[in-house]
């Protein structure tokens, strides 16, 4: 099996989703005509990123008209974008959408609101609570948004499943330039957790970043493709672009006969221990309550 | 015991970073055109560098406003840099203007004490900016800040004067990392060798002002601010406990400076307090 996937590196307009919707399906238009069976667009794609009170006056249930106006789309080529989601109940998430033939096959809302330094996540979003993945067409796929990624379990609990590709639509900010290395030090460890998760997950990765300025702040771009053991077989510059790489099972499989990681996984032995963790209170420090802070 | 060095810059990332910042964050919001303040100082030359290099020199008008007092060097080597980065330069005195707005406070132009000075300081700052903003308006141009990190977080400015800008590409830079970029922009010599001055009064340096090298003064801010060095982490690195109280004390002193007037908080939703987006909204 191998299927063409396009990572649409495009810069959205900050709150303008008839603007940044008209570019999705111009960007869709190029990804066709480069015979793409797989479309990817970067967080938020269809609203922008730093939103504030904004989140809430441009969010749109799955049904709204904006969003299946794409995927309606994906009956000529699969696609994964991203958008503010509104609840039946009135949560609003950070919500990708994974659509193919014409449907909602997969919609997964950020799990991992990151809410410290330039972030403010956690004010705006509620925090989605699967980390599911999806049988497509062209494959198994793990979808993980931006800071998702920066958790391992997130990837590991998709690696179990069956994940052949993980896609990761991200919106991250460049910080760091009091270095002396060639990149900034917020793309260099993007670097890093892209090549770990193709190499440990033993998986395609698909990580298709934004570009453009919001009140100051760039977007880097930088998307990149990785095969299963670890190399980048393509990757963006920092304007706004569109990149192709074939995936293929070839790899996924020598991959997996190398090193046979995900044999050997042994899920069962991580579900009773962290079973035995939860059960002892005093046994797990992460997710705990702070009581006795010193 | 040895100090660290001030923070590096990797200076390609920074001029990649800051020309598109520019070009983006001018153009954005309608804007082809900017105008900034050249003083003959280097924060001035970086930015009309980067200015040059984002939108076009042909788009970019400099603007040399010398005070009476202001050091003859200064003019001389605002035009050097103006010309360097291929811009267009006006040359308005001050003078008069900031002469008037004093001459209307009794006792005000003869104050020669340290308040004196820095009241005289503050409005020929303001008088400039006047002049930027008028420019602004007339020329459709946005105005360029040229504040940088060091300036802003020590306060070392003077609120709706030189701090007054429409964005500034280096109040992310400290003093050390202006140095690194402009070497690299190429800068004209002169400039970058030049002690650091506001240049209000005769013999005014920052360093004397300030009362710490720039180097010092960065190194610390960067461990203290940027990563987050706690005080016994910062003396452990070499800072006396008197220099971590006096800058720590500074930088909070002047927070006021960096953030828009607070409101009272009456409704629902406050401007800037709950009422909440990106400037880039309005766009």
């Amino acid at each position: 099996m191998s299927v063409q996937v396009a990572l649409c590196q495009l810069r959205p307009v900050l709150g303008d989703a008839a603007q940044n919707l008209a570019a999705h399906h111009a960007w869709l238009d190029r990804a066709i005509e480069h015979e793409a069976g797989l479309a990817i667009f970067p967080e938020l794609s269809l609203h922008g990123y730093f939103l504030r009170d904004l989140t809430q006056e441009v969010a749109v249930p799955v049904d709204h008209q904006v969003v299946q106006d794409l995927v309606a789309r994906s009956r000529d080529c699969s696609l994964v974008f991203g958008f503010v989601e509104e609840s039946p109940d009135h949560r609003f998430y950070n919500s990708v959408v994974f659509a193919e033939d014409g449907e909602v096959k997969h919609v997964h809302r950020k799990v991992h609101l990151p809410d410290y330094g330039i972030f403010e996540e956690g004010r705006y979003f509620a925090a989605g609570n699967e980390i599911g993945v999806v049988q497509s067409k062209h494959g198994r796929f793990g979808l993980l948004i931006c800071e998702d990624a920066w958790h391992l379990s997130t990837g590991w609990l998709q690696f179990v499943q069956g994940a052949d590709a993980l896609i990761l639509p991200s919106a991250s900010p460049a910080r760091g330039v009091d270095t002396e290395e060639s990149e900034l030090s917020s793309q260099a460890s993007w670097h890093t957790l892209v090549a770990a998760h193709a190499l440990f997950f033993q998986s395609w990765v698909f990580h298709c970043n934004r570009v453009g300025f919001e009140d100051g702040a760039m977007f880097w771009g930088g998307s990149s493709v990785l095969d299963p053991f670890g190399d980048r077989v393509a990757h963006a510059g920092q304007d706004e672009e569109l990149i192709l790489a074939k995936m293929d099972t070839g790899p996924l499989r020598r991959a997996r006969m190398a090193t046979p990681l995900r044999r050997d996984a042994k899920p069962d032995l991580v579900r009773r221990e962290i079973a035995r963790l939860l059960r002892d209170p005093d046994a797990l420090e992460a997710g705990k309550p702070d009581s006795d802070a010193s | 015991m040895s100090l660290p060095p001030p923070p590096r810059c990797q200076v390609e990332l920074a001029e990649r970073v800051l020309c598109a910042f520019l070009r983006e964050e001018t153009q954005k919001v309608g804007f082809q055109r900017a105008v900034l303040g050249l003083s003959g100082g280097i924060d001035s030359a970086l930015v009309v560098e980067l200015a040059a290099r984002a939108i076009g020199p042909e788009q970019v008008l400099a603007v040399a406003m010398p005070y009476r007092t202001s050091h003859p060097d200064s003019l001389r080597l605002a035009e050097e840099s103006a010309a360097h980065a291929g811009v267009a330069l006006e040359v308005v005195d001050i003078s008069d203007a900031a002469d008037a707005h004093m001459a209307a406070v009794p006792g005000l132009a003869e104050d020669m004490s340290e308040l004196g000075k820095l009241r005289k300081g503050n409005i020929m700052s303001r008088t400039r900016m006047i002049t930027l903003f008028d420019r602004s308006a007339r020329d459709h141009a946005l105005v360029y800040g040229t504040s940088n990190k060091t300036e802003l977080m020590l306060g070392y400015g003077t609120i709706y004067g030189d701090m007054a800008s429409g964005i500034n590409p280096i109040g992310d830079l400290y003093k050390s990392q202006v140095y690194a970029l402009s070497r690299h922009l190429g800068v004209p010599q002169e400039i970058v060798d030049r002690a650091p001055s506001a240049d209000l009064w005769e013999g005014q340096t920052d360093e004397d002002e300030i009362g710490h090298s720039y180097d010092t003064v960065d190194a610390y801010l960067h461990y203290s601010i940027d990563r987050r060095f706690n005080r016994s982490e910062l003396i452990r690195l070499g800072f006396e406990p008197e220099l971590i109280d006096r800058l720590q004390r500074r930088v909070r002193h002047n927070q006021y400076k960096r953030r828009p007037p607070i409101i009272a908080k009456l409704a629902a939703r406050t401007v800037n307090l709950d009422y909440r987006y990106a400037r880039d909204w309005g766009v």
